[in-house]
């Protein structure tokens, strides 16, 4: 990622590894930020200069893998905004537990928005602040550390 | 009591209901027939947003495409007949009904579609008859269906896609999901679904298995272990984890005793979950005028259940003369190029080269018997 982009406003990050057939995040997308073409089995490809960052595209992941960052959401912090499927909803301000992608503890951060599950049919996105030194590992928040794991894990998301 | 009908459809999830709207448009009567009190099959427990396009209704979740199918078959004035099992079938295609779990009847029909789905594999270890082993299909039932959480600690086994969504819908009801194990050496469902539990913490432990459940009354503990290269415990690898709930998501087989009955030639493709009725192309069996689609032909998704349905119904109405022969091949055309579509990358390959395989051995058998008719 270009990081002069990066820092202007938010921008669209997506984890989607394989290829699997769907196609709802280029259908959504207006700006033609998302390409991923025929056959549909093909991995989103993004082009971050047309990614107005409005996020319309993160509900409608049925793989939930779309976030979007913004490095300069203040001169320390970087923000992360995922979708949301839990109850109870965070609440603005909160301070919650940022985790990297096998929900190892990262530190702490602090919720800054949270649009509710009416709005895009039952998926809350929800923002939250981190440390801008933590920006590249940053992928999800929870709100009770005791649900985390060691580091023992067999599982590594990147390996298959 | 005896009933009539161009088409009966048997089983009323994604591919029985869109036999349905396809047959009942063009003008066919056509009854479909499901032994639940909800139409939709798998899709009402489907509380997750759909892979797949904007036509298979990507990112829409499971039980409201269940909804929006349903809707269209009211419009093209299919019958459905709810609570009602089919427990036999003659090969005239002649159908014995039980309604409600106490009448009688039979449905009578030209044509018959058998779309009655897949049934959960199970697994067997010590302890595994404990109240607390079930399913991860019963479980998905209980919680989504029924809105009863079936255990507060859950160990899950197996990492297909049905292992992992379970998993995360059992986060999303309450439950803490302690660990996934899979005895194979990699995650077997998709990654985008394996990120979702694990970044909430989840532990997927590849090469592990369940050796032993054990509790008194019901489950309070399965120990793991892990597995070597020929899938045998390693000793000295056993962990003990404390959870009251064991699920069981091992694969599905297709469900399709009706077929055997009515005399349907069966062919055995483990990729695709093991005995399948052999169809042709169009989704005809070995026995004339009865077709067969969604997971009963062989385990898949949701997406192609639906298009299979339509590919089924084309057949039946092109044989009772309700399309013409063009009309019946320019809609084959444009369903099975949406079939292409769906079964490519690493998930659909296999798949595809399964179904071949299963057109061309319908083929063999269709001309040792003399010919198609
Ligand atoms: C946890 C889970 C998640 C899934 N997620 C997705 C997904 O994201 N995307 C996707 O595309 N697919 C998904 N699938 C797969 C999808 O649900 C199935 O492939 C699809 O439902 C198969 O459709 P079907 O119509 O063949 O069978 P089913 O939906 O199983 O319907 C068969 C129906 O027939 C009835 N029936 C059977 N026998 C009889 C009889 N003798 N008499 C009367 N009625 C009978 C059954 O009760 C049932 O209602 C998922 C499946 C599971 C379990
Ligand atoms: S955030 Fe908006 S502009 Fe950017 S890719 Fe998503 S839908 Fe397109
Ligand atoms: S909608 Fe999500 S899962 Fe589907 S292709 Fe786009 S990023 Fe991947």
């Amino acid at each position: 990622m270009s990081g002069k982009r990066l820092k202007k406003r938010p921008v669209v990050i997506i984890d989607c590894p394989e290829e699997i057939p769907c196609n709802p995040c280029e259908t959504v997308c207006s700006q033609g930020a998302i390409i991923i073409g025929q056959p549909i089995t093909n991995l989103p490809v993004t082009d971050e200069a047309k990614c107005t960052g409005c996020g319309r595209c993160i509900p409608v992941c049925p793989g939930l893998a779309i976030s979007l960052l913004h490095y300069d959401y203040s001169p320390s912090e970087a923000s992360l905004t995922v979708p949301y499927e839990f109850l109870p909803l965070p609440k603005k301000g909160q301070e919650v537990f940022v985790v990297d992608e096998k929900g190892r503890y990262l530190g702490k951060g602090n919720i800054i928005r949270v649009i509710p599950p009416e709005k895009n049919n039952r998926t809350s996105l929800v923002t939250f602040s981190f440390s801008k030194k933590l920006y590249k590992k940053v992928k999800y928040f929870v709100l009770k550390r005791e649900n985390l794991i060691d580091e023992t894990r067999k599982y590594e998301p990147g390996k298959k | 009591m005896e009933k009539k009908a161009n088409v009966l459809v048997i089983g009323a999830g994604p591919a029985g209901l869109c036999a349905g709207i396809e047959t009942g448009k063009s003008g066919a009567k056509v009854i479909v027939i499901d032994e639940n009190t909800r139409p939709g099959g798998q899709l009402f427990k489907q509380i997750h947003r759909f892979f797949g396009s904007e036509q298979h209704h990507a990112g829409v979740r499971g039980f409201e495409i269940g909804e929006m199918l349903l809707h269209k078959c009211k419009e093209a004035g299919v019958e459905m007949m709810l609570s009602s099992v089919v427990w036999g079938l003659s090969p005239e295609f002649r159908a014995g009904v039980v309604r409600e779990g106490k009448r009688s009847m039979t449905i009578t029909a030209d044509k018959v579609i058998l779309a009655t789905g897949a049934s959960e594999n199970s697994l067997m270890f010590p302890g595994w008859t404990l109240p607390g082993v079930m399913g991860a299909g019963a479980a998905q039932t209980m919680m989504n269906i029924h809105r009863v959480l079936p255990g507060k600690r859950a160990l899950m086994i197996g990492s297909g896609n049905v292992g992992l969504i379970v998993s995360y819908q059992l986060l999303q009801a309450g439950c803490e999901v302690k660990a996934v194990v899979e005895i194979l050496p990699r995650v077997g469902g998709y990654k985008v679904h394996a990120n979702k539990i694990a970044r909430l913490g989840v532990d997927i432990l590849i090469s592990h298995t369940v050796l032993e459940v054990r509790g008194r009354e019901r489950v309070e503990e399965a120990i793991v272990g892990r597995g070597d290269r020929n899938l045998r415990p390693i000793p000295g690898t056993e962990r003990t984890i404390s959870v009251d709930l064991v699920c069981l998501a091992v694969g599905l087989t297709p469900l399709s005793e009706l077929a055997w009955l009515a005399g349907c030639k069966f062919g055995y493709f483990p990729l695709l979950g093991g005995f399948v009725p052999l169809h042709n192309r169009g989704m005809e069996t070995t026995v004339s005028g009865m077709y067969i689609a969604g997971d009963a032909s062989g385990i898949e998704e949701a997406s192609t259940a639906m298009e299979e349905g339509r590919l089924a119904g084309v057949g039946a109405l092109e044989s009772l003369a309700f399309i013409s022969a063009a009309e019946a091949d320019s809609r084959r055309k444009e369903i099975e190029q949406n079939l292409l579509m769906l079964r490519k990358g690493p998930y659909g390959d296999f798949r595809h080269k399964e179904k071949e395989k299963i057109y061309s051995e319908w083929k063999k058998v269709k001309e040792k018997a003399g010919g198609y008719h």
